[in-house]
């Protein structure tokens, strides 16, 4: 806890440059995932990885939540998390249209999904 | 400040001390950032939504995606490259990002015309990210046939996401760049001096939000 007063974020400029520096590394890396044309779960777990680094950091550092006080952090890093439980029941949702499309409309056949990360 | 100063407690049991004091939950944060911090928790739900809407329409459309690494390639200099234009706008966007996180620190340390300037330059990489997203959507529309109904490399609900996801972000950036030029400026008059430099990193906050919504639009939109 450095110098967290009611006037306001203070920190040294240096740890400012050192993240801005990492945000950039990390985007570099990101865009080569897909110029190397990395596939499959090699793709999906380094493209998930450097994403939530690069929030991570852009949270944590430059909105300064690494510094503020737990009743806020936890007020706005919670309430987010019921998002997973939307992203599965929409996921499990969008298997079934699928499903049924191919089934009702497309003759029966289920085919292989390549570009499908999951399920 | 209020009453008898107690120190205030780190950890679950601050939480518990603070959500139970008087007055104010949120210690050593002013009312404006903590309603800024509550605007970007509702805004993260709306992208969200989005965001899981595109997960839906992609993972049920029997017809394949278009593939983005080659729908947004660019010829540069006689060379093929994939996805460039998106991968500079990310640069630029990050850049800014940094530009007004130093901004927020020059406004604390009261130093208006530092922090103004850098406000400006903030704003200014948002103008040519924005003026980038303007020549990918024109290539989109007019050169590639892409509409919100339809388009000719595959599944159909392709323009529809592309347009809603990004055209919503960007609109972010256009608003960001208002917002911080009209603070800019008034930094710079010194119409804050006695009431500090909080607003700079309340503008920085909105800033960055929108820079973090592009982390997840990027790996999820462009890198899929």
């Amino acid at each position: 806890m450095s110098s967290t007063t009611a006037k306001g974020q203070q920190h040294p400029l240096g740890i400012y440059f050192k993240i801005w520096l990492l945000l950039f590394v990390l985007s570099f890396f990101s865009y080569m995932v897909d110029y190397m044309q990395f596939q499959g779960w090699l793709r999906w777990s380094l493209v998930l990885m450097f994403m939530f680094l690069k929030a991570g950091f852009i949270i944590a550092i430059f909105m300064h939540m690494a510094w503020e006080r737990l009743a806020l952090v936890t007020a706005i890093l919670v309430p987010p998390m019921c998002l997973l439980v939307f992203i599965g029941i929409m996921g499990y949702e969008s298997d079934y249209t699928w499903v049924s499309r191919m089934f009702h409309f497309l003759g029966g056949v289920i085919p292989d999904r390549p570009e499908m990360p999951a399920h | 400040m209020s009453g008898v100063s107690t120190t205030l407690e780190p950890g679950m049991k601050g939480i518990a001390q603070d959500w139970s004091s008087d007055k104010d939950a949120f210690k050593n944060v002013s009312w404006g950032k903590s309603m800024m911090w509550i605007f970007l928790l509702s805004d993260t739900f709306i992208f969200s939504c989005f965001l899981i809407a595109y997960m839906t329409v992609r993972w049920s459309s029997p017809v394949p995606w278009p593939p983005t690494s080659e729908v947004f390639a660019l010829t540069l200099f006689g060379h093929h490259i994939p996805l460039i234009l998106i991968a500079i706008m990310t640069f630029v966007l990050i850049t800014s990002s940094g530009t007004m996180a130093l901004a927020v620190n020059y406004g604390y340390r009261g130093n208006k015309k530092v922090a103004g300037i850098l406000m400006l330059i903030t704003a200014f990489f948002g103008l040519m990210f924005v003026g980038m997203q303007a020549f990918e959507w024109s290539k989109l529309i007019l050169e590639e046939g892409v509409r919100p109904w339809g388009n000719p490399m595959g599944a159909p609900q392709f323009g529809a996401v592309f347009f809603m996801v990004t055209g919503f972000h960007g609109f972010h950036v256009s608003i960001g760049v208002l917002y911080l030029t009209i603070v800019a400026i008034k930094v710079m008059k010194g119409h804050y001096e006695e009431r500090g430099y909080g607003i700079v990193e309340i503008a920085g906050l909105y800033w960055h939000f929108v820079d973090l919504v592009w982390v997840f639009i990027f790996a999820f939109f462009y890198l899929w």
